[in-house]
């Protein structure tokens, strides 16, 4: 039987760039345009069955010259069927934009929110987002390659 | 009117804080509000070696550090396709499990004792003591242990330790039915748990909720079933599963996995194969300390047979257990401190993983592997770029989604009712901000 990236990849041919199953991990990297489809097909499909969004990320590519820099990184479990997959999707630091998955995964809600917060990836159709973890005034995004480790921003007190 | 409860506020543990809109006691509309205690982890695991990011994960879920170190491990090992021995996995499924039950022994205990029974509290925490101190024996440290290794773990169990394992096993299963006694027919208890926080099935699916949280529903999800690792297959156990998906739901779940724990301890204690058996013939042990000095000397022909005493607890196994615990795989696994001081073998091999620019070089790639934390699914997303450092490492940490579902639990429910669900979501600082 052939691994659910495979039967995506036949499914929707232009959509799915690339498929591995690097260390037994089910694998399909997909163009952004066609995400939101694809998510449908598998929350929906009696054969994928994916019920459980079970995380969400980022990577920042930029230590190892990725083009385009940043990968949006989805694992999906099937509790019914027991398989998980996971779906990756490539967009670019000028156009960091990727469409929400919160009105099919409640919980998207908030990992996109800490993505944000995180990488600065925008989630188009997200009802709230905002920084989850860092505060308000924080500048900048701390997961980003670019960010320095040792960069401090100390709040203190009200700004009045 | 708008309530606000926390960050510091005694029943809120310190960091969280919640929003509420109340009218009277009702709450109508709740905003939970985390990151209070972010610490980077993700961040700083991406400065250090792969072995330095294990002392990080203790600090994750700090009432089963354990399970965090053997989550870490299983995904770097799934990286370079390593396949550790038998006896280090059962080692590693035991502590896990002593794990599992101090965490739900906490979660039982502070949340009873947040409703006045302060009695339960006690006997739990003094059980849990007891078991840190088995914990102790073995890693030395109560809290912060980092004892698992990539390729297996630090130490050996040691000796006589199974056999005072069973007793504290024995004397905990009292204190559980102690504690049964005391709050699960108590009428106050009772009439605080039932019927509150309820969680529906489909809004723990999709918030991606697992562990005993997704289990009060109904739904008998567990990795420990679903997806086995390490030994979990070999051992006989039930999945308690709830109805109503409430707080008295939830407590009943836990009681009964702290049970269950218990015998896979047994079950893994009794299927465990033998240790190397610690003979000191001809006085060939000597003091690691003295065997160091020796060989700073040059004095390296005889010493080369020798074994040096190690505190398990400080300095790891011996050479003879090192072949039980550890994986032999050289790019990898430390050599034992015997073959580091008294052969240019060992000395380059340890060399070339501890020196800063070397470390242990897992092959490019990327593995996300799942362990059944005391709270749910613990994920760890680890990507190697090749180096000695790691290029990402996320974790996915499971009470993070029951607190993206906290408003559905409270909201509609009185203030009163906070305490009770609060505290059975057993919120854990340092792995839901990290």
């Amino acid at each position: 039987m052939p691994g659910l990236h495979e039967t995506l990849k036949q499914k929707f041919p232009d959509a799915v760039i690339e498929t591995h199953a690097q260390h037994g991990d089910e694998t399909a990297v997909v163009t952004r345009e066609a995400l939101l489809e694809i998510f449908q097909f598998l929350k929906n499909d009696p054969a994928a069955d994916m019920n459980v969004l079970m995380d969400l990320t980022a990577v920042d590519g930029l230590k190892m010259q990725w083009e385009p820099r940043f990968e949006v990184v989805y694992h999906f479990y099937s509790m019914n069927k027991n398989h998980r997959l996971r779906i990756k999707v490539r967009i670019d630091g000028k156009d960091a934009v990727v469409p929400s998955a919160t009105p099919l995964w409640a919980i998207a809600n908030w990992f996109e929110r800490e993505v944000w917060d995180m990488f600065g990836i925008r989630f188009d159709g997200h009802p709230d987002l905002k920084r989850i973890l860092m505060y308000e005034e924080f500048a900048g995004h701390p997961l980003r390659k670019d960010y320095p480790y040792n960069k401090r921003q100390p709040l203190i007190g009200p700004k009045n | 009117m708008l309530l606000n409860v926390g960050p510091s506020h005694p029943a809120m543990h310190g960091i969280v804080r919640i929003a509420a809109e109340i009218d009277g006691e009702t709450i109508i509309q709740s905003e939970v509000e985390i990151g209070y205690l972010h610490r980077a982890f993700e961040k700083s695991a991406e400065q250090s070696g792969y072995l330095q990011v294990i002392p990080y994960t203790d600090r994750l879920n700090y009432v089963s550090p354990l399970i965090n170190n053997v989550g870490y491990c299983l995904a770097v090992e799934k990286l370079f396709d390593l396949d550790i021995t038998e006896r280090a996995k059962y080692i590693r499924v035991i502590m896990s499990e002593l794990s599992r039950i101090t965490d739900h022994q906490t979660c039982i205990g502070a949340s009873a004792m947040e409703l006045g029974a302060f009695t339960a509290f006690l006997y739990l925490i003094k059980a849990r003591e007891s078991i840190y101190r088995l914990i102790e024996q073995v890693t030395g440290a109560r809290l912060t242990i980092s004892y698992t290794r990539v390729g297996g773990v630090k130490a050996d169990l040691p000796p006589e330790w199974i056999q005072e394992c069973r007793k504290v096993l024995k004397e905990i299963r009292e204190v559980h039915k102690e504690v049964d006694q005391l709050l699960t027919k108590n009428r106050i208890f009772v009439d605080r748990m039932i019927g509150t926080g309820i969680l529906r099935k489909e809004d723990a699916i999709s918030y991606g909720i697992s562990g005993p949280f997704l289990r009060s529903t109904g739904i008998d999800f567990d990795v420990r079933r679903a997806s086995p690792y390490l030994i979990y297959d070999r051992l006989d156990f039930d999945i308690p599963v709830g109805e109503n998906g409430d707080n008295y739901d939830r407590y009943l779940c836990r009681l009964e996995e702290m049970e269950q724990s218990i015998r896979m301890v047994e079950q893994a204690m009794e299927q465990m194969p033998s240790g190397p058996v610690l003979l000191d013939t001809e006085g060939k042990v000597i003091e690691a300390a003295k065997l160091v000095d020796e060989a700073k000397m040059g004095r390296i022909q005889e010493l080369g047979k020798m074994r040096a005493k190690v505190d398990p607890t400080l300095e790891g196994a011996h050479k003879q257990e090192y072949a039980t615990i550890q994986a032999p795989n050289k790019s990898a696994v430390l050599p034992p401190k015997e073959a580091t001081y008294t052969s240019i073998e060992g000395l380059m091999n340890h060399f070339k993983m501890i020196m800063d620019g070397h470390g242990i070089r897992p092959p490019k790639g990327e593995a996300y592997f799942a362990v059944e934390g005391a709270n749910g699914e613990l994920g760890f997303y680890v990507i190697s770029d090749g180096t000695g450092t790691p290029y990402r490492v996320r974790v996915r940490p499971p009470c993070f989604v029951i607190m993206a579902a906290l408003p559905l639990l409270i909201n509609g429910g009185s203030m009163a009712d906070i305490i009770p669900t609060f505290g059975s979501v057993n919120m854990i600082g340092g792995e839901l901000d990290r």
